[in-house]
């Protein structure tokens, strides 16, 4: 019965109808909006899924970039000259250290710890995530890390994060040749950038800056590996779903042989100068020095700018490659003068003129000086090589004029860059009327041609281009370019099948370089004439390279010169014991061995020497070198046999 | 199925659970849902059992309560109507002047041994007030009638809304509505009531709402301005579900949940999880139950021989879906983020236990009908 106070007449039937339209109403309304949820869920998970998929694993899968490992440099003799080697710093991870002031202190006096690099720790700990190792200490010393395993128990939490550097173990002995590594800086990753390889140097920090290092960077550097892990909304990793490891960069194996490096650094000692040695069958470079160095191993942690202003102020510029920096060549070009006046034919070997120490034009004043103040006397082309006779190629240049001596010397390489695997060769400066039009906008005067014949005036040319001009010419025309890099071999990350771990066989690849197109001459015999002169320059007990070869068990030839740097007045005796250091002449020496099919060219530039010349001062320093490339090797033939 | 069962037969002899007045159609949908978020929230939960044991407890109250009040014979709510409403009113005020703040809100009253809502207890006494003023006259209700009844429905939304908990005044607005269309408002000024409210709506957001509800509703308008601040929610909750595709990541799968991405992830937005983890297949089932659970309710109002027992029960079962409607919608991104949990899935308190209290109430109302005709 209805329980209603108020007596009111209802019409049951007619209020349950109504109630029963309105609550269908209400259904149909729930339906409705039942449908427009499911829509909406059915357009998220049907038709936007791709997107929303994208979306879910951009947040959880993270690509972290592994670095590879750069490829190792080697000597022709496999010697390690530039490898990677772990520095070890001291990180703590927040999170896992209870008491971070007590652990930081107890390290401090553990390790010592100076308090700069504590203030710096706090400093760093309150910008990291809480998971995130924060560093204490870098670059810890072998004691340190030796010092802190042994007491690891008692710091959890506190871990020793291992990177490797690049260490070249010879130091300043390599660096002009192997160049070195630096972080990278802003100009390197716009270089990066506009080379498309940002992507590939994402976990490098370091990238070759100079020498080698820098030319072969891309070979060196290797492919970028990648870990992909699935992190949390922190950041942190919760597990790595796939790894391609890096593909290290190749290891190079360099024609360098570091004994006769060492050899070269040795016999430089005390002395500013330039060796280059090449292997003219290949245009190998044997031996690359230039003195005073410095070590590379200083840039790759980053160089302090006292020690870098100390390098860059240095008088001896130590900066400075000078095996690839321009020199008067002086009477080393000699040679080559000789050889293009008798393919020229403006001389024979016989044509002999007379040196009466002096050499003047038809009405001119101006005297051209023998460095023997009494002349040589009558001299053909054979003996105004072997004594260095100035008169004789003032003559002949005179002769040849500047355009054919141009034309030839261009083709011996001068003026130009030699193309060899470093970017910091200069081009030195072949003498021409072009280049003179070009350089000081004025026209060549025939006098200037003189001085042209015997190597100085306007002439500059590197060692490196001198060693590869000896060679072309011991090659007879053949032009090998000179190249340090020897070969690249490819190591591969070890591949895991199973529970094998397969090692593939290294990939080795010998670089092989292409010539240029050779000199031709009208008469290959005049090749003979000029090497046999300068094999008398060195063999003949007169001639003017005796001194340095005097003894040596292999057969060598070679140039002797010495280049004014400071011009000496008519009829002044220079005198170098009285002239300022800077002043003084330099030395230059070419040599090449064995005479009969040679093996090694040897070029040696000595800057502002004491006393004497090319013979006295490079000359040595060029046997140290060939004594050192023939060794034994004539001694045991003869033992043997 | 078991429909029968529940009543439509009179001349039966009461069953079993008819005489513990359990509806069991009901009960059945109840109880999947509450095993469906077990097993969500140990999910969701970071996959301790701690949390999923004290769910457990929790429906199990939840079940208790339903049980208890299932056993009250519906028409005694009509005496009880009025002093309660009265009564939560001024609690509603006392919580205003004296409650305890949580989360930047006033909504618990502290009684000393315990802390109370008083907000949640009228999720019930609202419609059991609208529904006993309107029944004691002839349906459908008079203009004047439904005028009053708004008034009495505005007072404790209004207090509510002050707390400020929007979720809850809107819920208790909806529930009182709700009375009012069941008992036949015209559609002339159901029309003007849609109206009004629009009007109302400037009202509401320049000197109702707080400041974090505002950018709630701003965040809602457009999400992706700020992916980090508090768009993140909505965005997170949204990747969560389209990357649950037809099929879902599967149980404990969902990386937007196990990874953390996702907020709020065991509570307000376990859905997102679900979806995740389930993917349509799992929410197509969802929203079935759900319907399911909606159908019987209404079926049971409509098969209620008295006008205050129908208005009650139509009444708690559409607000019930409202809760899931407001819930699932705020999660995918069709309506803005307002305090509703999922019903009986998302993981916590008083709310659940309300809404079984709901349940126990229509229950009553399915199986007391015999013995009151």
């Amino acid at each position: 019965m209805i329980k209603n106070k108020r007596v009111i007449i209802r019409n049951h039937t007619a209020e349950a109808n109504l109630f029963a339209r309105r609550a269908f109403i209400a259904l149909l309304g729930v339906f409705i909006l039942s449908l427009i949820l499911f829509n909406n869920i059915y357009e998220l998970q049907v038709r936007s899924y791709e997107k929303y998929q994208t979306r879910s694993n951009s947040n959880r899968i993270k690509l972290l970039p592994v670095a590879p490992n750069r490829g190792l440099i080697y000597d022709r003799n496999g010697v390690l000259l530039a490898e990677n080697k772990p520095v070890y710093s001291l990180e703590i991870i927040p999170e896992q250290v209870k008491d971070l002031e007590k652990t930081v202190k107890a390290l401090s006096e553990l390790l010592e710890i100076s308090p700069e690099n504590q203030r710096k720790f706090f400093k760093n700990l309150r910008r990291k995530r809480r998971f995130k190792p924060v560093e204490l200490k870098s670059r810890l010393s072998e004691q340190q890390v030796a010092l802190f395993s042994v007491n690891q128990h008692k710091f959890p939490g506190v871990v020793i994060d291992a990177r490797l550097k690049r260490y070249y173990p010879f130091g300043d002995l390599t660096t002009h040749s192997l160049g070195y590594v630096a972080r990278i800086n802003r100009k390197d990753a716009q270089k990066l950038a506009r080379e498309n390889k940002t992507e590939n140097y994402a976990a490098t920090r370091d990238i070759g800056k100079l020498g080698l290092e820098k030319y072969y960077e891309d070979i060196l550097h290797g492919t970028i590996g990648h870990q992909e892990v699935e992190i949390n909304n922190q950041g942190r990793i919760i597990r790595t779903l796939d790894f391609t490891p890096p593909i290290p960069g190749k290891d190079l194996t360099l024609s360098l042989d570091i004994e006769l490096q060492m050899v070269a650094k040795r016999a430089m000692q005390g002395k500013r100068g330039a060796v280059v040695a090449l292997d003219p069958r290949t245009g190998e470079v044997l031996a690359m020095y230039s003195n005073p160095s410095y070590d590379g191993n200083l840039f790759v942690h980053g160089i302090s700018s006292k020690n870098y202003k100390k390098l860059l102020n240095s008088k001896n510029l130590p900066l400075i490659n000078r095996t690839v920096q321009g020199y008067p060549p002086a009477s080393t070009i000699k040679p080559f003068i000789g050889l293009l006046g008798l393919d020229s034919k403006v001389i024979t070997p016989e044509t002999k003129i007379m040196d009466p120490g002096w050499y003047q034009l038809k009405g001119i004043e101006k005297k051209y000086r023998d460095w023997k103040k009494w002349g040589h006397g009558w001299v053909n082309l054979n003996k105004a090589i072997e004594q260095s006779c100035n008169i004789y190629f003032y003559d002949l240049a005179f002769k040849l004029g500047i355009n054919r001596i141009s034309d030839m010397m261009e083709k011996f390489g001068f003026g130009d860059y030699t193309g060899i695997d470093i970017h910091e060769e200069s081009r030195g400066i072949l003498p021409s009327v072009q280049w003179k039009r070009r350089r000081f906008n004025q026209p060549w005067y025939t006098g200037e041609t003189v001085s042209i014949g015997i190597g100085q005036s306007f002439w500059s040319v590197t060692p490196l281009q001198l060693a590869q001009a000896t060679s072309i010419l011991v090659n007879k025309g053949e032009i090998k370019i000179p190249h340090l890099l020897k070969a690249t071999t490819q190591s591969l990350p070890p591949i895991k099948q199973g529970n094998e771990t397969m090692v593939e066989q290294a990939i080795h690849q010998e670089i092989n370089y292409e010539n240029k197109a050779p000199i031709k001459l009208t008469n290959d015999k005049y090749w003979d004439i000029i090497l046999s002169a300068m094999h008398d320059t060195v063999q003949k007990p007169s001639a003017t390279g005796h001194f340095a070869f005097k003894g040596t068990h292999y057969d060598a030839a070679g140039k002797t010169g010495s280049a004014q740097v400071a011009s000496v007045a008519q009829d002044e005796k220079y005198d170098a014991s009285k002239i300022k250091e800077r002043k003084r002449d330099n030395a230059m020496f070419i040599a090449f061995a064995p005479y009969n099919n040679p093996e090694i060219v040897v070029a040696v530039a000595i800057e502002n020497v004491a006393k004497g010349g090319g013979g006295t001062n490079a000359g040595p320093v060029a046997r140290q070198i060939m004594d050192q490339y023939f060794g034994h090797r004539f001694d045991k033939k003869q033992k043997t046999k | 199925m078991s429909m029968r069962s529940s009543g439509q037969d009179q001349h039966k002899t009461p069953s079993f659970w008819q005489r513990i007045h359990i509806d069991i159609p009901l009960l059945l949908g109840l109880l999947s849902l509450m095993t469906l978020g077990l097993f969500v929230v140990y999910s969701a939960g970071g996959q301790e059992f701690d949390i999923v044991i004290r769910q457990a407890i929790r429906l199990g109250i939840g079940l208790v309560v339903m049980l208890a009040i299932a056993q009250i014979p519906p028409l005694s709510y009509q005496k009880w109507a009025v002093p309660v409403f009265v009564a939560g009113i001024l609690l509603l005020a006392a919580v205003l002047l004296f409650g305890h703040v949580g989360k930047g809100a006033q909504r618990w009253l502290d009684l000393g041994f315990m802390k109370f809502q008083p907000s949640e207890i009228m999720k019930l006494v609202v419609p059991m007030m609208i529904a006993w003023y309107i029944s004691q006259y002839n349906l459908p209700a008079k203009l004047q009638h439904i005028f009053i009844a708004f008034v009495l429905v505005l007072i404790p939304t209004l207090l509510i809304a002050k707390q400020p908990d929007l979720g809850t005044s809107l819920l208790i607005a909806s529930s009182g509505i709700f009375v009012i269309f069941l008992a036949g408002a015209s559609w002339k000024l159901i029309g003007l009531c849609v109206g009004l409210a629009s009007a109302f709506a400037p009202i509401l957001w320049m000197f109702l709402m707080k400041d974090y509800q505002k950018q709630r509703v701003l965040t809602f308008l457009n999400p992706e301005q700020d992916p980090l601040g508090s768009g993140y929610h909505i965005i997170q909750s949204k990747i969560a579900i389209g990357s649950g595709g037809i099929h879902g990541k599967g149980w404990l799968q969902g990386t937007q949940s196990q990874l953390e991405f996702l907020p709020e992830r065991h509570t307000d937005f376990i859905f997102a999880v679900f979806s995740e983890e389930f993917g349509l297949i799992g929410v197509t089932l969802l929203l079935t139950v759900y319907l399911a659970i909606v159908m019987r309710g209404l079926w049971i109002a409509t098969n209620a021989q008295h006008a205050f027992t129908k208005l009650l029960a139509g009444s708690l079962t559409l607000t019930f879906f409202v809760y899931v409607f407001v819930n699932i919608g705020m999660v995918s991104g069709l309506l803005p983020v307002v305090g509703v949990p999922l019903p009986l899935v998302s993981y916590g308190g008083t709310s659940m236990v309300t809404l079984m209290a709901g349940f126990g109430i229509i229950m009553a109302i399915g199986t007391h009908r015999r013995f009151n005709a």
